[in-house]
């Protein structure tokens, strides 16, 4: 059985074959494109160590079938930055020490991107506590990681008052 | 890759779906948000022939309300419900209980019919359809099209009435009552969590303010979400009050068949489901006389 997809990865399109449809979306990630900033650490949906945005949601890419993503559009770590310049959620996680050992970093902050796309959290910390509760951090970098999100979400919010005016 | 080996393939209209789940009946699985399925495929808890993908199937998925009630699509994710501006209205307690329901990467994925097709003890759906009432409507080219209650559909842990062969296709929930409060209240590790044990709860009253139709239904604490209906009838026709309330959670306690695991003991499941029904009666109560809003 063979089986291509095609979709656009951190702005770029990729066509990939795939000689066996259980390929996930995220070995697809690491394995066939070699963008290892996504990592794999439970593989059953409960660490969120593999989150990416897929249309703009974030999502658990190792509970996708590669598959099912044809003509999805997949934005990774990798794609956060933009022209060298970090992301505001990457440069808030730094400020902040949102991170230790940093295996589940990647997967914080784009969970983190996706929860401050969704609006619901605004400035409370126990809201994005919760908003995050799928994100688990072995280091236990949980206040850092509070403090960085609430940190982006002003500097983005400033960001978006500078633009429009 | 972990799973053994699978076929794949995606139907893109419900007919061609039912055609493959006819040709395959117990080789195949019918693949949705994969939330609960790809854990199990990557444990090699399932080893499913070949996997029905349906989530091409656009006419799956959706709200549409109308006089009826609120029909949902199978294929509906709960961030869909979770983010729809209009469902606390239409149906407060969906509303409430969906935040409630994993994370919200899970929530991006997930669909109202796999978790009721799943049918966990301890989930949201079979809990919020056995208290709503609602309709859970069946396809499949053997039988056609069925209509099952919520009551007949849940058979025992992870076991519903569905045949191999059969998709579900849609939740109708009949309209909220006018003036009812609602209440879920369940205890979790971690937010996002299955709950060790839940409680729900529907109240309406009469003119005079004598209970109607009281509903309260526990989960988590036996092999499927249980309304109790003792404790119903004790509240029925009844004026509302805190003695009333806890000793309808006493009898609801003895109503459920509660388990041991490696999260809570059966004794301590009883007891969490004891005093979540008091608390949420105590909440519903007070949503209903308009004195808590949120
Ligand atoms: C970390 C984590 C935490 C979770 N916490 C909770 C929680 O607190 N509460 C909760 O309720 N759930 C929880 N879940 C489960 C989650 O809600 C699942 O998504 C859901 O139970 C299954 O939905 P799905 O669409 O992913 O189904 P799938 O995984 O695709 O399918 C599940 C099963 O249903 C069958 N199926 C799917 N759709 C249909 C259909 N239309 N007709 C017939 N059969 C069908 C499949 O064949 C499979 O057997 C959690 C999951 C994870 C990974
Ligand atoms: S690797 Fe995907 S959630 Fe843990
Ligand atoms: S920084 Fe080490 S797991 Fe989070």
């Amino acid at each position: 059985m063979s089986l291509s997809v095609l979709l656009s990865v951190n702005g770029v399109a990729r066509e990939v074959a795939l000689d066996d449809p259980r390929v996930t979306l995220l070995d697809l990630l690491r394995e066939r494109l070699g963008l290892t900033g996504t990592k794999k650490g439970c593989d059953r949906g409960q660490c969120g160590a593999c989150t990416v945005l897929v249309d703009g949601r974030r999502i658990n890419s190792c509970l996708t079938l590669a598959a099912s993503c044809d003509g999805a559009r997949v934005l990774t770590i990798e794609g956060l930055a933009e022209e060298g310049a970090l992301h505001p959620v990457q440069e808030a996680f730094i400020a902040h020490d949102g991170f230790q050992c940093g295996f589940c970093t990647p997967g914080q902050i784009m969970s983190a991107v996706g929860l401050i796309l969704e609006g619901h959290a605004g400035d409370d910390p126990e809201r994005i506590r919760e908003g995050m509760s799928g994100n688990i951090c072995r280091c236990g970098a949980y206040a850092g990681i509070t403090a960085a999100i609430l940190d982006a979400e002003r500097r983005l919010a400033e960001r978006n008052r500078a633009e429009a005016a | 890759m972990k799973p053994a080996p699978f076929a794949w393939c995606a139907p893109a209209t419900l007919d061609e779906a039912l055609d493959l789940l006819a040709g395959h009946a117990d080789a195949a699985r019918i693949l949705a948000g994969g939330q609960t399925l790809g854990p199990l495929l990557n444990m090699r808890l399932a080893t499913p022939s070949i996997l029905i993908d349906i989530n091409g199937i656009g006419e799956l998925a959706g709200l549409h309300p109308d006089l009826a009630g609120l029909t949902i699509g199978a294929l509906t994710r709960q961030s869909t419900l979770e983010d729809d501006p209009a469902l606390a209205a239409l149906q407060p307690l969906i509303a409430m209980a969906i935040p409630h329901i994993a994370h919200r990467a899970v929530r991006n994925r997930g669909t109202v019919g796999g978790s009721l097709a799943h049918a966990d003890p301890a989930a949201e759906w079979p809990a919020l359809v056995t208290l709503l009432g609602a309709q859970l409507l069946a396809r499949s080219k053997s039988r056609g099209m069925r209509l099952i209650g919520a009551d007949e559909f849940f058979i025992t842990h992870l076991t519903t009435a569905l045949a191999p062969d059969e998709l579900l296709c849609e939740v109708r929930v009949p309209p909220s009552p006018p003036g009812a409060g609602y209440a879920v209240l369940e205890f979790a590790r971690r937010h996002g969590d299955f709950a060790v044990a839940g409680a729900m709860v529907r109240l309406t009253s009469d003119a005079g303010g004598k209970l109607t139709d009281p509903r309260l239904v526990l989960f988590g604490t036996g092999r499927r979400a249980l309304r109790a209906r003792r404790a119903e009838a004790m509240l029925a026709g009844a004026s509302a009050g805190t003695a009333l309330f806890a000793a309808a959670a006493a009898t609801a306690a003895t109503e459920i068949d509660p388990y041991d695991d490696l999260h809570a003991s059966a004794e301590y499941r009883r007891h969490l489901a004891e005093v979540l029904a008091s608390r949420a009666l105590e909440e519903a109560l007070a949503r209903m006389n308009g004195k808590r809003h949120d």
